[in-house]
């Protein structure tokens, strides 16, 4: 498989880092694949913007950092501002509809997505946005299947949360399948 | 799923390989990068029967898995850069008594307080000299969480097999990421129990009298015999003296038991070295930068190697100096001011071609910092 990189950005509190957890888990744990998570530390993670980073291989993982994401996620736009420069040609850029603004001059395929509209609508739990823009993410690229993603979130989330976890995830998923 | 796949950080791998090598004892005092090996001990400790002490600081944490020791038990602390400081006066003195733990320092940015969540490996040297007087010291390093693994149990081992302190010095970079680790079943990795004495209550007792093969069995203190410990220089019963022959036949000892078995406590990995015209020296986080790098390289058909230590001290003088013969240039990855590049330079026939390629800015050392480097010396530019 080609190696895939992954940067989640957005502000504290928003769950990317949880997200990238869950993501890298799957990949390892439940489908034998290469995977490593790191985030940045610092005065980013009060509140300003915060990121972090998943490598996902068939082949062992050296430089566990990622300098050009081949997908990266936006949901404020603080993060996309700061960050969508920093995108491979090519890429995927995902952002939040209602949060971010894209601007067109990005060399990537631009998704923005009524993420979080959609989880206020449909589960009105603003807990598990970030586990709706998973399942974008998922949806978009493929790079780990629904089902191992579900297992992973069994491990992490909470007892009475697994349920709306897993329909945002669906629901999530549901919304990249609409864009062309 | 294999029964051992986990997928954690590198501070857990620790806490998972304490729990292997048969920690029982942890006393330490929370500081960042380091904080999740007491937040998991603090949950996993108990559950095995062990004790989990949150201290006032360091200096108290270092003291109390001395004596915890003492009594038996297999010991750890964990810290970073201030921390580490802090426990130098009680490190020296687990030197002087031959006291058994192991301290984990998951390095940040200094000097002081420094960078708290940024990586650095800038306490190779504090680890060599930061207690004071002459001395010898065990320190260890990994870059991925197996290598982790089996380090923070070479490292239980080396320290009762030896019974001195060992230093674990992690990064900011290994001790936060998340990877694939496997604990291996139980028994897949020997560790070593602590050597206790044959001698029944009422016998002898003699706690600083080497065997043959230079160990010093040991007796639960406050168990069957009574005897003295002390940070002085001291005789086979642990009383001070001043005897000229026995200050230096100590001191000799405790240098010479690590000197001498060098070899055994060398742990140390190689990358495409065979070759290679260019040999690249790093460890800990730092190393995967160089490896990445390395391995790109080897594709182009370029000549290039990594040797990665993992026992920082003793320095493997002979093994660096035998692996780069050939080089034509050896090339230090470190996140520091060349701390190790000295001991590299002391090692080779050929200093003047020991290159440094470091960051000292707090920001992790990338395989671009590496190539500019590499560009330089080969005259490319960058």
């Amino acid at each position: 498989m080609e190696r895939c990189r992954i940067v989640f950005s957005g502000a504290g509190g928003q769950g990317v880092i949880t997200a990238a957890i869950i993501l890298a888990e799957a990949a390892v744990l439940h489908e034998g694949l290469e995977a490593t998570q790191t985030q940045s530390y610092g005065p980013e993670a009060r509140g300003g913007a915060t990121r972090a980073e998943v490598i996902i291989a068939d082949a062992p993982i050296r430089y566990p950092k990622v300098t050009q994401p081949n997908v990266l996620v936006c949901l404020t736009q603080e993060a996309y501002n700061k960050y969508s420069g920093i995108i491979r040609p090519g890429g995927i850029l995902l952002s939040d509809s209602r949060l971010v603004k894209p601007q067109s001059k990005v060399d990537a395929r631009q998704a923005s997505l009524p993420m979080y509209d959609s989880v206020i609508k449909e589960i009105g739990k603003p807990i598990v946005f970030n586990i709706c823009m998973l399942g974008s993410v998922l949806g978009m690229t493929r790079i780990v299947s629904l089902e191992s993603v579900t297992k992973s979130l069994q491990t992490h989330i909470p007892g009475e949360f697994f349920e709306s976890s897993t329909r945002a995830l669906a629901l999530g998923a549901g919304l990249a399948s609409n864009i062309d | 799923m294999s029964a051992g796949l986990k997928f954690v950080q590198g501070n857990e791998a620790c806490v998972e390989a304490a729990l292997y090598a048969g920690l029982q004892f942890y006393a330490g005092y929370p500081i960042t990068p380091s904080s999740e090996i007491a937040e998991h001990l603090a949950v996993r400790l108990p559950r095995v029967g062990g004790t989990f002490l949150q201290l006032e600081d360091e200096i108290a944490s270092i003291c109390a898995i001395i004596g915890a020791s003492l009594t038996g038990c297999k010991v750890m602390t964990a810290t970073s850069g201030p921390g580490f400081s802090l426990m130098q006066e009680g490190l020296g003195y687990a030197i002087m008594a031959e006291i058994p733990c192991v301290i984990v320092n998951v390095m940040r940015g200094g000097p002081s307080t420094g960078l708290p969540t940024c990586p650095s490996q800038g306490d190779i040297c504090q680890a060599r000299w930061g207690a004071h007087g002459d001395h010898a010291i065990i320190a260890l390093t990994a870059s991925t969480l197996q290598d982790v693994f089996e380090i923070t149990v070479h490292a239980f081992n080396t320290a009762e097999t030896y019974r001195t302190p060992v230093i674990l010095l992690l990064d900011e970079v290994v001790g936060h990421m998340r990877e694939k680790l496997v604990v291996p079943e139980a028994g897949a990795i020997a560790t070593v129990d602590r050597l206790k004495t044959s001698l029944k209550l009422g016998m002898d007792y003699h706690p600083y009298l080497p065997r043959e093969d230079g160990r010093l069995p040991m007796s639960d203190f406050g168990g069957q015999h009574r005897y003295n410990v002390t940070g002085l220089f001291h005789d086979m019963w642990g009383f001070p003296t001043q005897e000229p022959s026995m200050v230096h036949g100590l001191l000799r000892h405790l240098v010479d038991k690590i000197a001498n078995n060098a070899d055994s406590i060398c742990r140390y990995k190689e990358y495409y070295l065979e070759d290679a015209h260019i040999v690249l020296i790093s460890y800990g986080g730092s190393a995967r930068s160089a490896l990445h790098v390395v391995e790109n390289r080897r594709v182009r058909g370029e000549r290039l190697g990594l040797l990665e230590l993992q026992t920082i001290w003793p320095f493997p003088y002979s093994v660096v100096e035998s692996k780069c013969a050939n080089a034509r240039y050896i090339v230090v990855v470190e996140m520091n001011m060349g701390q190790v590049t000295r001991a590299v330079k002391r090692a080779v026939a050929h200093p003047d071609r020991v290159v440094l390629a470091n960051r000292i800015d707090g920001v992790f050392i990338t395989p671009t910092d590496i190539r500019n480097i590499l560009r330089l010396i080969q005259g490319k530019g960058v």
